[in-house]
């Protein structure tokens, strides 16, 4: 059985590949979200996904942080009113964004030309109003774009995701890519942790950064011909029960006077705010 | 015949998986593939259920050429998927949907089988495989004898004429694996044809009426399972079987053939 639970104590390789298994276990638990009672779960996943799409939009095509920062506000309460946990459906991608984002946007503060509004005698430099701007538009947008796509992920399953996606007039090819992604990503990240832990329980002492760096160097090497071989045997069971690209349900879609009014406000504010914002 | 395998011949790269080998299956009999790792069977499986396709030779099912071709056209696809399933070695790969639920309803699912029945077949499945309760559990947390069962409704809840199974018992306690060979038994009631892989020569004459035995890629030996069983000299040359020494309370060491199945081969 699987479960990703306490800290280990690797190296960081080892690590990431646990975070990765961790991430991939948050996705599953999105599924068992996306199916509790809730405002978002109850809408259509075509009007949730254009809607989403069109918000996305709207974030990038503004360019007031106050208006983007609306749309984030906006997302959290969406989040709330439809039982999404914040701390576990939002404050990861925040943090991981914020990471990100943060890389390009902190050296934003110093060097976009400007009005001075905080002089940092340490490092001789000057934190500008324009560049405060800069680094607040950047990571608004950023951790927007991503709060969104995870309302979606937390409020819709992953299967009816792939079905909008196709209604949607998605290429085949497309869908089953993402379809495969979702399982096959678990498998190698398994296949991954075995490998590091077969290796931990046969080694003693700590390795030298050259013998870490060979090892690590193997190891992707084996993963990357692993990974081939269970994309392949994911795809030969698929197709083995039938599948041939389409992705059909149990819950057929069906688009209410509601689902438009949602989708229509949706497209409204959206449209409003990209043209507030610019 | 339901399949006629002519001269097959099948490469990984540069290495020979299946050798010119030829077999004929007929309706309603119970195969067993018995060979060592590597002798051929997992690609003999994945080439009847025409997942892969023969580099020299021919498979026919019901006398209809396997081949790529065929294969592009959704009525033959559809019709071949309904009657032939697989059940593969590993369960995980064979299992990748949210809940055991969509699971099971995935195969009708593609088979465009209406709602209402999808869900009446698979409830009624999930019920006879003593599987109900894990209907709405991730499949990926279930145990081992878990996945296989379910693994086993996957395929099963489309009533196939024709499964194949790659090493169904590989890695399964003794209370799976004969629950598993329990609902095997039950569900072919000497109607189904059904092609086992293994190497595993405990359940053989519970599982298989004939016994086919691969060394190489090819068929080295055709009979039934009891009379393969008995014959040591070629269970021991194609490393089925080895000689298994030990000691019966303070006696001298002796050795016989070594038979029952190991539970960690995987």
């Amino acid at each position: 059985m699987t479960g990703v639970h306490g800290k280990s104590r690797g190296n960081f390789l080892e690590n990431t590949i646990y975070g990765l298994l961790k991430a991939v276990e948050r996705a599953f638990y999105a599924d068992e979200t996306a199916v509790r009672s809730g405002l978002l779960q109850s809408f259509d996943p075509r009007a949730k996904l254009v809607a989403m799409v069109v918000l996305i939009a709207a974030v990038n095509f503004a360019s007031r942080p106050w208006v983007i920062a609306i749309l984030l506000w906006g997302t959290v309460l969406l989040a709330l009113i439809s039982s999404i946990p914040i701390r576990c459906a939002l404050v990861p991608v925040w943090v991981s964004a914020a990471t990100f984002s943060g890389a390009i946007a902190v050296p934003a503060l110093f060097l976009t030309p400007g009005q001075s509004v905080l002089r940092l005698p340490e490092v001789n430099m000057d934190v500008t109003a324009q560049g405060v701007r800069t680094a607040a538009y950047l990571f608004l947008r950023v951790e927007t774009c991503s709060s969104l796509a995870m309302l979606l992920a937390f409020s819709t399953p992953w299967t009816h995701v792939l079905k909008a996606l196709r209604v949607l007039r998605v290429p085949v090819v497309f869908v089953v890519i993402l379809g495969m992604t979702f399982r096959y990503l678990l498998l190698l990240m398994e296949a991954a942790r075995e490998m590091f832990e077969s290796r931990r329980s046969r080694s003693v002492g700590r390795l030298s950064r050259g013998d870490y760096r060979r090892l690590a160097i193997a190891t992707s090497g084996v993963l990357l011909a692993k990974s081939f071989q269970l994309g392949t045997d994911v795809f030969l069971a698929m197709q083995s029960r039938g599948f041939r690209g389409e992705v059909y349900l149990l819950d057929e879609f069906r688009m209410t006077a509601r689902d438009w009014a949602a989708l229509s406000s949706i497209t409204v504010i959206a449209l409003a705010a990209a043209c507030v914002g610019r | 015949m339901i399949f006629e395998v002519d001269r097959v011949t099948y490469r990984y790269q540069r290495q020979v998986a299946l050798n010119e080998l030829c077999l004929d299956i007929s309706e309603g009999t119970r195969v067993a593939l018995v060979g060592a790792n590597g002798s051929g069977k997992s690609t003999l499986l994945r080439l009847l259920d025409g997942l892969v396709f023969p580099e020299a030779g021919g498979i026919r099912f019901r006398g209809n050429e396997l081949i790529e071709e065929h294969f592009a056209d959704e009525t033959f696809a559809h019709s071949f998927r309904r009657e032939v399933g697989l059940i593969f070695q590993n369960p995980d790969v064979q299992l990748f949907n949210p809940t055991v639920f969509d699971e099971v309803a995935f195969g009708p699912l593609q088979m465009r089988w209406r709602t209402s029945e999808v869900r009446e077949r698979v409830n009624e499945i999930l019920n006879r495989f003593g599987i109900l309760h894990l209907r709405d559990r991730i499949p990926h947390r279930l145990s081992g004898g878990e996945k296989k069962k379910v693994a086993l409704a996957t395929v099963l809840v489309l009533d196939p004429a024709v499964l194949l199974l790659d090493e169904p018992t590989a890695a399964l306690d003794p209370r799976s694996q004969s629950q598993f060979i329990d609902l095997l038994v039950q569900w072919a009631g000497g109607t189904k044809t059904v092609i086992t892989a293994t190497h595993d020569l405990g359940d053989l004459q519970d599982i298989a009426d004939r016994c086919c035995v691969l060394q190489a890629g090819q068929v080295v030996a055709d009979r039934p399972p009891a009379d393969v069983l008995r014959d040591y000299d070629l269970l021991q040359a194609t490393n089925l079987i080895h000689e298994h020494r030990h000691r019966h309370h303070t006696t001298a060491v002796h050795s016989h053939p070594h038979l029952h199945p190991h539970n960690t081969d995987v």
